[in-house]
């Protein structure tokens, strides 16, 4: 099979253009007649619940979350990036276009990624128009700062809570939705697996997980807007429930699977303090404007950060890069940090850990300068660590944030299974290797407002409405499944819980498949994983029944598909041989330390295609063909 | 340290519930309130016992899944902090902790700490947005918005609909959180057009759901994770009194 | 017209007819004190000599005071339907005795409002003291007589006493809420308008409190 990302011909500025006079429509008396599923609603999912209701199709929202208003989009604090231009400091569709395939190490679609720097600046409209209150400045106008490093202030944000302003702003117009009948909402159901009759996707299993009851829904399209799958590492960023079963039981009803390996870790979190972790909390990067990095010298140095005089520290991030020091891309100050504690530098409990250090900018600018800057971000340091950080340096540590890899999805964001469509992160198609602060935003928005409007019209002009119900035999085999895998869960009545396995699987990924990998932790990884996930068969341990409440059994099943999909991560990374973005291999890299591109051999998208249990996953690339930019070796020196 | 729980327990919606003790052994000062449960539930899980349910996802304090009322307090002693965020440092060893779901008639108990909140859901359905379609809306600066009005809708619009304000609530009344929502939108001017509207819709909405009505007891401002003011209560009243006077 | 079922409505309406009553609490106080000037007497017959006004104003009066009830009462029923249960271990942070014992308070009052009125309007409590059947040297009713001689009943003191308690704990939430409720509060007088909310209530109490312990106290005569 040849993957085809169907995009359109014609120079890149014109391409959307071109591609949105080609889809078809479907009538407006029409459209009612076709039902389309969304499962999840952050960002991705309630944009484009609420969109299609309003365009008149009927329309099932699914999440697992007891209200739609939950998804975890509502934790992204820093901003929105869009190419509005607005400061006059030179911004463009162009250069944003530029900026995020030159921050995703040249491994994502020119094309793509046009298009969602043409569309970013219509998602600031709409947001404003439906109330979401952005930074203004005294004038009235909106705010912008630049983020992430960026050279040009693109960023619109509302305080330290841009996500849940605007998830909040797509969940209104959801609930509008929801109230003039064109959105069923079904909260707290879990998607089990997606069922596909004669090659295109016609509905979804889910589990009510009140009742426990397991269901089928039947469709003219499905829409993934699931998120991401960085608990894979047990402590991500992401939320407790946060998990890939949605898109991995799509995986293995043929939707290709792209660039697993392309995770992202967050350089600004707070370190883990014991195994009773949870989640790690991450720290806007904003911090990292005004603080400086560094560790001690010397290994050996315990004495307290404050009675380390200068010429003892190492301000690492400063003395590498000395460009762009403690605003260096994430990837590479995450990387630098690991090095550091690698080293036996780190600071703090289990010495993981590294000082970002306000002393110089509270004597520069005044305590309450920062305080105004950073007031609320202090406050939650001192909230979870009991440590004032104007008197003492914050510690942190990177932790795992966002996975650019995702369902594979074509131009017009359909997966490799006709009427499967994934939105926001569960696909994997505008971050390459790496993705850009203040982006990811941006992009769950576009999807959902602006492109699947229109794409999947396209896709339902083409089949006839309601040609399957639930009661076909294909939804009758997929409820059977989904229930005697449930049943399966609970009989193995093992002795370990589902989150002690989970601990173990994270601890393996982040030490072998986390920021720095090898062909040696990577072929190791993929040794053990399979042992413990047999050894989950054999011993998990899932108290109570299936016919209730049961967090166990959701959990148990999370941890489940983390344990299959952890495998195909690792043979990904394993596979690239090369050093990119967020995928660094040490056997590539340059002299001094940096990531090293191999675009003779992996100038391509990774896709892997489900073979059938105890098979491996068969490999297709879609090659990357840059037409527009000039591939060039990212230098932050 | 170690620590006497007694944890509101119910099998479903229509059983009996009751207070269970269990004694937390072992808990460090630095697990969040959370992380406490977790440690407790998976000794209850390898004892061979049933785990206690409770709602929690992104546990840094947005999502507002949490809520359990820590000795009668929603989301414990500390103030602007959700109990995903209160650290075990707030207690000493030996203590007694006792954790209930969020009472009110609108919040039914699924399980043990697990509270139904749908009825906040219902109260946003009713009017609680912009009905404003997608595309075809002016550009962001088009219609210019004082500072000071822009932070006043901000300040409302960081509610994260826990229900905290309910469950502090003698009376069971949702009005914290409507007012929030009301005096975000009526704030700004792209939502002031439906203001008198989505306030008689609110409101409605709230009885309609079995809220309780507001009393004036400030226990909601106190509770509230995100400092979420009464002043707000005041606005949408205000808000009422101008649709009816026009 | 019919009746409001509105939340906001309802609460505006108790606020509206709650202030009537403190106004007239307010001009009572005001009227009652003639007692220290000697006048009494010539007040109470000044105002039944204005029959109309008097009436309206006491239709005016009990119509607030029915509202009031009436909504009181059916809003503590809802909210009690909406609490069904409370905490194991129930800790208040900002609410008070007197913010959620309204209903009680308001009982209280209206008990109390009833004996009042048997007292001194209708004076079938204590008939041997009547004002209208014992007119003073001037042929008005002794109203005087008659509260002196009430007061100087250890009992009558004590129904006075609870009456008075009832009335300041109820306007010691009622006077700040009922602004909260008509939104005539911000960030910053909202603190005040508390605290000066229940300064006027204690003051209301004290001011009605000094004539029955000005006779106690022998202080009149």
């Amino acid at each position: 099979m040849t993957l085809d990302p169907k995009i359109p011909s014609g120079p890149l500025q014109e391409k959307w253009d071109r591609r949105k006079q080609e889809l078809k429509l479907v009538a407006p008396a029409n459209k009612r007649k076709y039902r389309v599923i969304v499962v999840g609603t952050g960002l991705a999912g309630a944009s484009a619940a609420a969109t299609l209701g309003e365009l008149g199709y009927t329309v099932d929202a699914f999440c697992f979350q007891d209200s739609p208003r939950r998804g975890h989009s509502i934790a992204a604090q820093g901003g929105i990036n869009a190419a509005k231009n607005y400061p006059n400091d030179g911004d463009s569709i162009w250069r944003l276009f530029q900026d995020t395939i030159k921050g995703g190490d040249f491994r994502s679609r020119e094309a793509n990624v046009y298009r969602l720097a043409q569309v970013s600046a219509n998602i600031i409209d709409q947001a404003v128009a439906q109330g979401v209150p952005f930074a203004r400045d005294y004038a009235g106008y909106l705010d912008n700062r630049s983020f992430g490093g960026a050279q040009v202030s693109r960023t619109f944000y509302a305080r330290g809570q841009t996500g849940q302003q605007l998830l909040l702003g797509a969940y209104g117009s959801l609930m509008r939705q929801v109230r003039l009948g064109s959105v069923l909402l079904h909260p707290r159901t879990e998607m089990l697996d997606l069922v596909v009759v004669d090659g295109h996707a016609r509905g979804i299993t889910v589990r009510d997980l009140v009742t426990g009851k397991v269901a089928s829904f039947a469709g003219d399209a499905v829409c993934l807007a699931t998120g991401g799958y960085t608990n894979v590492f047990y402590l991500s960023t992401n939320a407790i429930g946060s998990n890939v079963t949605a898109a991995f039981r799509a995986f293995k009803k043929g939707a290709f699977f792209a660039n697993p390996c392309f995770t992202q870790i967050h350089p600004t979190c707070i370190p883990v303090t014991g195994d009773h972790q949870s989640k790690l909390t991450l720290m806007s990067e904003s911090l990292r404007n005004d603080g400086r990095v560094w560790v001690p010298k010397d290994r050996d140095d315990k004495r307290e950060p404050g009675s380390i005089p200068e010429s003892d520290r190492d301000y690492y991030l400063e003395r590498k890069y000395p460009a762009y020091g403690n605003l260096a891309p994430r990837d590479i100050a995450s990387r630098a940090a690991k090095e550091v504690c690698d080293e036996g530098r780190g600071v703090g409990p289990g010495r993981r850990g590294v000082y970002l250090d306000f002393r110089n900018a509270i004597e520069r600018l005044g305590e309450s300068t920062i305080r105004e800057r950073y007031g609320n971000l202090f406050e939650m340091y001192e909230r979870i660590t009991d440590e004032n950080a104007y008197r003492r340096p914050m510690r942190i540590y990177p932790a795992p944030h966002y996975s650019m890899g995702g369902l594979w999805v074509d131009y017009n964001l359909m997966s490799t299974v006709p009427g499967l469509f994934a939105l926001g992160e569960a696909n994997f198609s505008d971050h390459g290797a790496n993705r850009l602060g203040a982006s990811a935003l941006m992009q769950g928005l576009a999807d959902g407002y602006f492109i699947i409007p229109y794409t999947l019209a396209d896709y339902l002009a083409r089949v006839a409405p309601g040609a399957v119900r639930a009661d076909h035999q294909e939804f009758r085999q997929s409820r059977e499944a989904a229930a005697a895998y449930t049943e399966k869960l609970l009989q193995v009545k093992g002795k370990r819980t589902a989150s002690d396995f989970h601990r173990e699987l994270g601890r393996l990924m982040w030490e072998n498949v986390g920021m720095a990998r090898s062909k040696e932790s990577l072929t190791s990884a993929l040794k053990r994983i399979p042992e413990l996930r047999a050894e989950f068969w054999e011993n998990v341990k899932v108290p109570g029944t299936g016919e209730q409440l049961n967090q166990q059994l959701e959990k148990a099943g999370r941890v489940a598909d983390f344990l299959e999909f952890s495998e195909l991560m690792t043979r990904d990374a394993l596979l690239r041989e090369e050093s990119c973005g967020g995928h660094f291999r040490i056997e590539h890299q340059t002299p001094d330390h940096e990531a090293k591109r191999d675009d003779a051999n992996f100038a391509h998208i990774a896709a892997w295609e489900y073979q059938g249990e105890g098979k491996e996953p068969a490999l297709h690339k879609e090659p990357l063909t840059f037409e527009n930019v000039e591939l060039a070796v990212r230098n932050y020196k | 340290m170690n620590l006497t729980l007694y944890v509101w327990r119910q099998a479903g919606p229509k059983e009996k519930g009751r207070l269970v003790q269990y004694e937390a052994r072992d808990i460090s000062p630095d697990m969040s309130f959370l992380e406490m449960l977790d440690v407790v539930n998976e000794d209850l899980i390898r004892r061979g016992e049933e785990p206690i349910a409770f709602d929690s996802d992104c546990r840094e304090g947005i999502c507002g899944a949490c809520g359990q009322a820590v000795n009668g307090t929603p989301h414990g002693p500390r103030k602007l902090t959700t109990t995903c965020q209160l650290h075990m440092r707030n207690y000493q060893d030996g203590d007694t902790i006792y954790i209930e779901p969020f009472r009110a008639l609108a919040f039914p108990v699924v399980k043990d700490l697990v509270i139904d909140r749908g009825s906040l859901d219902r109260i946003i359905q009713s009017g609680g947005y912009i009905s404003v379609h997608t595309g075809g809306v002016a550009d962001g600066n088009a219609i210019l918005i004082p500072k000071s009005d822009a932070d006043t809708a901000m300040d409302a619009a960081e509610c994260i609909g826990c229900g905290a304000c309910v469950a502090a609530c003698p009376n069971g009344s949702a009005m914290l959180f409507t007012a929030a929502k009301v005096t975000h939108l009526a704030s700004l001017p792209q939502g002031k057009i439906e203001a008198g509207r989505r306030v008689c819709m609110m409101t409605e909405e709230m009885l309609r759901q079995g809220f309780g009505n507001c009393g004036n007891h400030y226990e909601c401002e106190s509770a509230c994770p995100k400092g979420i003011r009464v002043r707000f209560i005041a606005k949408l009243n205000r808000e009422f009194l101008k649709t009816r006077s026009t | 017209m019919s009746l409001p079922a509105s939340t906001v409505a309802r609460k505006l309406l108790m606020a509206a007819t709650g202030q009537l009553m403190i106004i007239f609490i307010i001009l009572h106080v005001l009227g009652n004190s003639t007692i220290f000037y000697r006048t009494l007497n010539a007040y109470a017959a000044g105002l039944h000599a204005l029959p109309l006004l008097l009436w309206i104003f006491r239709s005016v009066m009990l119509a607030a005071i029915m509202l009031h009830v009436f909504y009181g009462i059916q809003v503590t029923i809802e909210n009690r339907e909406a609490k069904p249960r409370t905490y194991a271990v129930q800790e208040y942070a900002a609410s008070t005795f007197s913010s959620r014992n309204m209903i009680w308070t308001g009982t209280a009052i209206g008990s109390f409002l009833i004996y009042h009125l048997l007292h001194f309007t209708f004076q079938t409590i204590d008939p041997s003291t009547a004002a209208v059947t014992h007119p003073d040297a001037a042929g008005r009713p002794d109203v005087f007589a008659m509260v002196f001689a009430a007061f100087r009943r250890i009992g009558i003191l004590l129904v006075y006493a609870a009456g008075l308690l009832a009335v300041w704990l109820h306007l010691s939430h009622g006077i700040q809420s009922s602004f909260q409720t008509w939104g005539l509060n911000g960030e910053k007088s909202f603190p005040y308008i508390k605290k000066g909310s229940r300064l006027a209530a204690l003051i209301l109490l004290l001011a009605y409190a000094a004539i029955p312990a000005a006779i106690v106290m022998g202080l009149l005569k």
